[in-house]
């Protein structure tokens, strides 16, 4: 994982693809260590299209996101980007678990109200 | 909560997706069609805040919706949509109403997400439509045509409906099922003159592991998917015979043989069919059966070409303009005086299919504020009598059935138009381009993604 992208909604990752306005972006080293701070971008509206086209034009290698649309999903992976979708979690723990090889789609790990945590 | 009530049981008497949250907006029990609207079973997402599992669009992302119907009590019903598990967009009514205890204590909420997918709106005149599936028409022949649809979907009859290439005969196969009492069950498609006769069997039917070299394990056929819904069979005409018999077989007895199998499988499938071929001629030639004919031929609907509808023509160049304009971002006011009249005298021979790539790539091709002539593709200034000459001649399309030489000749026009010459200027951009597909997508004027769908389109990719 090079650089990893998380559309986000608070501490969560953002439940829609579509709908995101901020953007978490992370860089690692070959180590897989972080690269600095995360940084986030807030864009102007929520344009899957434009998110898609953002995403090829910074590099992007992994994104993690909630719903995403079948033909964006197909696009992003056809540019080889990988894509955890569905992902139910607050974004720093799926970023871990990412990072650690452990995050696949459709995985649920923590809410916030209900305390779940799956591991 | 009453804990003298079963909730869930009361759940899966809800015809709609539906779940009970708690106060603080976590899933206490959702019923079967929730689990299937959202790809997430009960198990997983028990506990978890409702919305993060719904992934509706109806201003809830941060549980507003939820936060207001809590606090004041009063139920709300929004129009919206969800994205599911399965990357599945699916438009939804989405109810939340407040579950207020006996002492008067709001202790939760029952959301309830009715797929409106099956819901049509017919409340314009001149359109019909159901959420996905959209079709115009002020002329008398269409005004005809939108009169016919409810009564089609009122019934499990058979529908045949004919119409040249291009005029929307998939369009209305599908409102007529979305519209119809099987809209919650599959609409499955099958071309049948895509596929070789054996395979187009194995398709239809399915078949049994070892039926043949490669069935290497048990394949539910379309008949099967289709189940309780409804099967649409286009280019009928292409059928060939032995499969007609078994088709027939199947229509009159509900039930059918998989490939290889020795086992009966019974269906409750409601047949539309639609050819652009003149089945009456393939019958005298003993190219199509009779009697499946008369089967498939219980209801019958003919769209007429685009060339005799009149004035809708200029309402179709006026949506596919707004809808190419928006989705392209561009700011054209409109068409230049000539570059309409040549839209308006145009015959369309590729009807509203090639209408609509026209406008595509004059709205593609337009950098001045009015569409003009010069935007327009240049095989519509080629002249067309002779395609049209034959058609206006012909009395059997009066009768809504061209003659197969006609739909031959039909067939060779359509090849030779827009598609084809789009999918031309994406190989002629990408060679100039060495492949480099952001330069290409910049010299076509479209976005990378835009490109990438349209080489997908076009099986260039």
């Amino acid at each position: 994982m090079d650089k990893l992208l998380i559309p986000v909604q608070g501490d969560f990752v953002a439940q829609r693809f579509d709908l995101a306005t901020e953007i978490i972006i992370a860089e690692f080293d070959k180590s897989g260590q972080m690269a600095g701070e995360p940084k986030t971008i807030i864009m102007e509206r929520a344009s899957d299209d434009e998110l898609c086209q953002m995403i090829v034009d910074l590099n992007i290698t992994d994104v993690i996101c909630g719903g995403i649309e079948e033909q964006h999903y197909n696009f992003l992976t056809w540019k080889k980007v990988t894509v955890y979708d569905s992902i139910i979690a607050n974004w720093r723990i799926a970023m871990d678990k990412a990072v650690s090889g452990a995050l696949e789609s459709g995985a649920i790990l923590v809410i916030e109200n209900g305390a779940r945590l799956d591991t | 909560m009453n804990q003298n009530l079963d909730i869930a049981l009361l759940l899966e008497g809800i015809p709609h997706a539906a779940m009970i949250l708690d106060d603080t907006f976590c899933i206490v029990k959702m019923n079967r069609l929730m689990e299937a609207i959202t790809g997430y079973t009960r198990e997983d997402v028990t506990g978890i805040h409702g919305e993060l599992v719904v992934r509706s669009n109806t201003g809830n992302s941060k549980g507003q919706l939820y936060v207001n119907v809590l606090r004041t009590g009063n139920a709300v019903s929004v129009a919206g949509d969800l994205i599911n598990r399965f990357r599945r967009k699916i438009p939804i009514q989405y109810t939340v109403s407040a579950l207020i205890t006996i002492d008067g204590a709001r202790c939760g909420l029952l959301v309830v997400a009715e797929d409106t997918s099956a819901t049509v709106a017919e409340n314009k005149k001149g359109l019909l439509y159901s959420d996905t599936t959209e079709m115009i028409g002020y002329s008398p022949k269409m005004q005809e045509v939108f009169g016919l649809v409810p009564l089609m979907a009122q019934t499990d009859a058979s529908v045949m409906i004919t119409g040249e290439t291009g005029t929307g005969k998939d369009e209305v196969a599908e409102i007529i099922h979305k519209t119809s009492a099987r809209a919650r069950y599959p609409f499955v498609k099958v071309n049948c003159g895509a596929l070789p006769s054996g395979l187009l069997e194995s398709e239809l039917f399915g078949h049994v592991k070892g039926a043949f070299t490669g069935a290497t394990r048990n394949k539910p056929g379309m008949f099967e998917l289709a189940n309780k819904g409804t099967l649409f069979l286009t280019e009928i005409g292409d059928m060939p015979l032995p499969l007609q018999v078994k088709l027939l077989s199947v229509l009159d007895d509900s039930e059918f043989q998989p490939v290889g199998g020795d086992q009966k499988k019974e269906v409750d499938v409601r047949i539309i069919a639609a050819t652009h071929r003149p089945l009456r001629a393939q019958i005298k030639k003993q190219q199509f059966r009779e009697d499946l004919f008369y089967r498939l031929h219980v209801l019958y609907l003919h769209l007429p070409p685009l060339r005799e509808r009149g004035e809708d023509i200029r309402y179709l160049v006026d949506h596919f303009f707004e809808k190419f304009n928006r989705s392209l971002r561009k700011s054209i006011v409109g068409f230049t005086p000539e570059a309409m009249e040549t839209l308006l005298q145009y015959h369309y021979p590729g009807n509203i299919r090639e209408l609509k790539n026209i406008i595509e790539f004059a709205v593609n091709m337009c950098k001045n504020k009015d569409i003009s002539k010069e935007n327009l593709p240049s095989y519509i200034f080629e002249p067309q009598v002779v395609e049209k000459k034959s058609w206006e001649n012909n009395r059997e399309l009066k009768e809504a059935e061209p003659s197969s030489q006609q739909a031959d000749n039909r067939d060779t026009v359509d090849q030779g138009s827009w598609e084809d010459i789009e999918r031309s200027m994406i190989i002629e951009k990408l060679k100039e381009f060495q492949g480099n597909r952001t330069k290409s997508a910049e010299a076509l004027g479209w976005g990378r993604m835009k490109l990438w769908r349209k080489m997908k389109h076009y099986k260039l990719i």
